[in-house]
């Protein structure tokens, strides 16, 4: 009897002692602001609100910028891992939307739209924030466009990560043929699934954002 | 098939060939199958009688227990109960020589008072006789009428101030009469008491005589006694189950009240399984210690007997643990009160996080002095639940030492179901033997009809021969 107790208390501290980051949640998300689409940047600043009222204290949220070439540190325009205490992750949550409105405000738009290296980015910062889920939100209408110089034809790894792709506006082609939108969705969702994302999911109502972080 | 182009035929030959085989395999089948059937019903009848034998030392044991249980039981009651009379009997009655002297005093006096107001009769009139003698005299005398009419007028005055006397003498006797009114009245509320501490007395009385009497049946061991305390005990165990899921209630309240703000002391990023977070641990732990103060602080109080140790300590050690669980309560309680004003401030906080976040604009909240009830109402209640909380170990001490009985009783009579079970499946295997020996039987029913016709045979010559010898004979 006393040994099944001491069994117990054991498995109970070693959950006790499991890396807490293990249970939370880390967030990139990256807005696209090339070309027409950098006018989207209110509905954007809808969401990084939404992921702040929803993230949890301990959670991690990174905000960055789709530009021409986008696998750099410095396209990140805010990131936080919020405090344990709840006080003190409402004072970050606050910042950290004054630090995006600030941003937003003034961004300029960008020739091309390198979505695949702000994914691995992303990826990157995610892999090293060490949390238990991992999300990568996509802000764009995933229509890639590179330069010449810039490469990008290669396998990358989005291992264990959530993709979600959120307003993803049809483009004035679109319209014209929608198998191009259709083809263009299929295709971003064939190459996370090869790179091992976990799931790959896209949400164009704005007005069901709280299905972006729930758990499938 | 033997024949694959006469299927019917082939049947007919395989099941003839079938039939034969088991016909000469009848009787080890037979052997086979009741043994099996013993076999089964063996053990199940062992099992089934054991487990009957298990039920019998559990219910012995219960009983035990129980009886034991409740002779403490009625022993503590009887000897309240003495102690109770002691107590009326020190407080009321010891007083009572005081009481008696003060009653005879009053007696006394009263009858000194009554004496004294005793009606004094008139002395006699002793010029009756004279008047009586001049009337005698004959002749009309005017001396004597003379004489006469003296007498009459002094008769008179004698007579007026006689009266006034009396007059005076029974406004006296009033004044005396008057005068016993609040004797009587003490005397009657003197009585009331004595009355009131007898029949106290008697009630007491009666109510020891009551234990008295179950206490006997107990110590006799009989059923009657068995089946009250049984009884009893389920009785206590629902009410103290009840009583305890109305605290769970309340316990569920107050982790409610300090789950959030516990956030704000060890975190709220921390997990210690996937769904449960260290701060709501610590909440449960904060309320169960301050269930744990509550149990020492009544069993400082001698109010309940979980733990034997406290209650066998001397008054000093005893007076210590008490004031020390009841600051640790008082302590939690602040706490959670605490705890309570900062659960409303983070709410309050996270509501403002949210309309500065929100693109619609939203209502302000107001703030006048309807809005901070909530607030006084969470530390109220913060502060009040800790105490509410400690008052579990009443019901919890009746909840264990009934569950004893109860569960004693539930087990018992799990174990006779489970031996019921055990002898029922044993008959049925061994009615399924037998069933199972008919069914081989109908199976070789063609085979066995010849072997009756084949046994009857020579029997049936025989029995015409032995009625014509028996004829002959005649």
């Amino acid at each position: 009897m006393l040994k099944r107790l001491l069994a117990v208390l054991l498995v109970l501290g070693a959950y006790g002692c499991a890396d807490p980051k293990e249970h939370s949640h880390a967030v990139y998300m990256l807005i696209d602001t090339s070309g027409t689409y950098a006018q989207e940047s209110a509905k954007a600043q809808r969401i990084v609100n939404y992921l702040l009222g929803t993230l949890q204290p301990g959670d991690s949220l990174a905000v960055a910028r789709v530009k021409s070439r986008s696998f750099s540190e410095k396209d990140i325009i805010a990131k936080a891992t919020f405090e344990s205490r709840p006080s003190q992750a409402n004072a970050q949550k606050r910042a950290f939307r004054d630090a995006i409105d600030n941003s937003l405000r003034l961004v300029m738009p960008s020739r091309y739209t390198d979505i695949t290296g702000a994914m691995i980015q992303g990826a990157e910062y995610l892999n090293e924030a060490g949390a238990g889920r991992k999300t990568i939100i996509v802000f764009s209408d995933m229509q890639e466009e590179l330069d010449k110089v810039t490469v990008r034809d290669f396998p990358i790894s989005l291992r264990d990560i959530h993709i979600v792709a959120v307003n993803v506006v049809k483009l004035s082609t679109d319209n014209v043929d929608p198998r191009r939108y259709l083809g263009r969705l299929d295709d971003w969702k064939k190459r996370v699934e090869a790179a091992g994302a976990r799931e790959w999911r896209v949400i164009n109502d704005l007005e069901r954002l709280d299905s972006i972080l729930t758990r499938s | 098939m033997v024949w694959p182009e006469n299927p019917a035929a082939s049947v007919l030959v395989l099941a003839a060939l079938g039939m034969l085989f088991l016909y000469a395999a009848r009787k080890p089948m037979h052997s086979l199958i009741q043994s099996l059937g013993r076999t089964a019903m063996g053990p199940l009848r062992l099992g089934a009688r054991w487990l009957n034998g298990a039920a019998d030392r559990m219910a012995h044991r219960n009983r035990a227990v129980l009886l034991a249980h409740g002779r403490q039981e009625t022993e503590t009651r009887i000897e309240r109960e003495f102690e109770r009379i002691g107590e009326l009997v020190t407080r009321e009655l010891q007083g009572y020589p005081t009481l008696q002297r003060k009653l005879l005093d009053e007696i006394t006096r009263v009858e000194e008072d009554y004496r004294k107001c005793g009606e004094v009769p008139p002395a006699p009139p002793e010029w009756v006789e004279a008047v009586t003698a001049m009337g005698n005299v004959k002749g009309s005398n005017e001396m004597v009428q003379r004489v006469l009419e003296e007498i009459q007028r002094s008769v008179k005055a004698i007579h007026d101030k006689a009266i006034t006397e009396y007059r005076k003498a029974y406004e006296s006797r009033h004044r005396i009469l008057e005068g016993f009114m609040p004797f009587w009245r003490s005397l009657d509320k003197t009585l009331g008491r004595v009355d009131r501490n007898i029949g106290s007395l008697h009630s007491s009385a009666a109510s020891v005589d009551a234990q008295m009497q179950k206490y006997e049946q107990i110590v006799a061991g009989n059923d009657k006694a068995e089946s009250m305390l049984t009884v009893s005990a389920f009785t206590q165990f629902a009410i103290a189950a009840l009583v305890l899921a109305v605290a769970a209630g309340g316990a569920f309240i107050n982790f409610k009240l300090i789950a959030l703000p516990m956030s704000e002391m060890v975190g709220a990023g921390d997990y210690i399984t996937a769904s449960l977070r260290t701060s709501e641990v610590a909440a449960l732990v904060i309320i169960l210690v301050e269930a744990s103060m509550g149990l020492f602080l009544l069993e400082a109080l001698r109010i309940t007997h979980l733990f034997p140790r406290i209650a066998n300590l001397n008054d000093r050690m005893r007076h210590r643990i008490l004031w020390i669980a009841l600051t640790l309560l008082v302590t939690l309680a602040g706490v959670e009160a605490a705890l309570a004003l900062m659960r409303d401030m983070l709410i309050a906080d996270k509501q403002a996080l949210l309309q500065t976040l929100a693109t619609a604009p939203q209502a302000a909240v107001t703030d006048g002095w309807v809005g901070r009830i909530p607030t006084a109402g969470q530390m109220l209640l913060g502060f009040m639940l800790p105490f509410a909380l400690a008052f579990i170990a009443i019901p919890l001490e009746s909840l264990i030492h009934s569950g004893r009985t109860v569960g004693g009783v539930l087990a018992a009579s799990l174990v006779r179901i489970a031996a019921f079970a055990l002898r029922l499946a044993g008959n049925a295997a061994r009615h399924a033997s037998r069933v199972l020996v008919n069914l081989y039987d109908v199976a070789i029913v063609i085979p066995l009809l010849v072997e009756r016709l084949v046994v009857e045979m020579p029997r049936r010559a025989a029995a015409p021969e032995v009625d014509e010898a028996e004829r002959t004979h005649a």
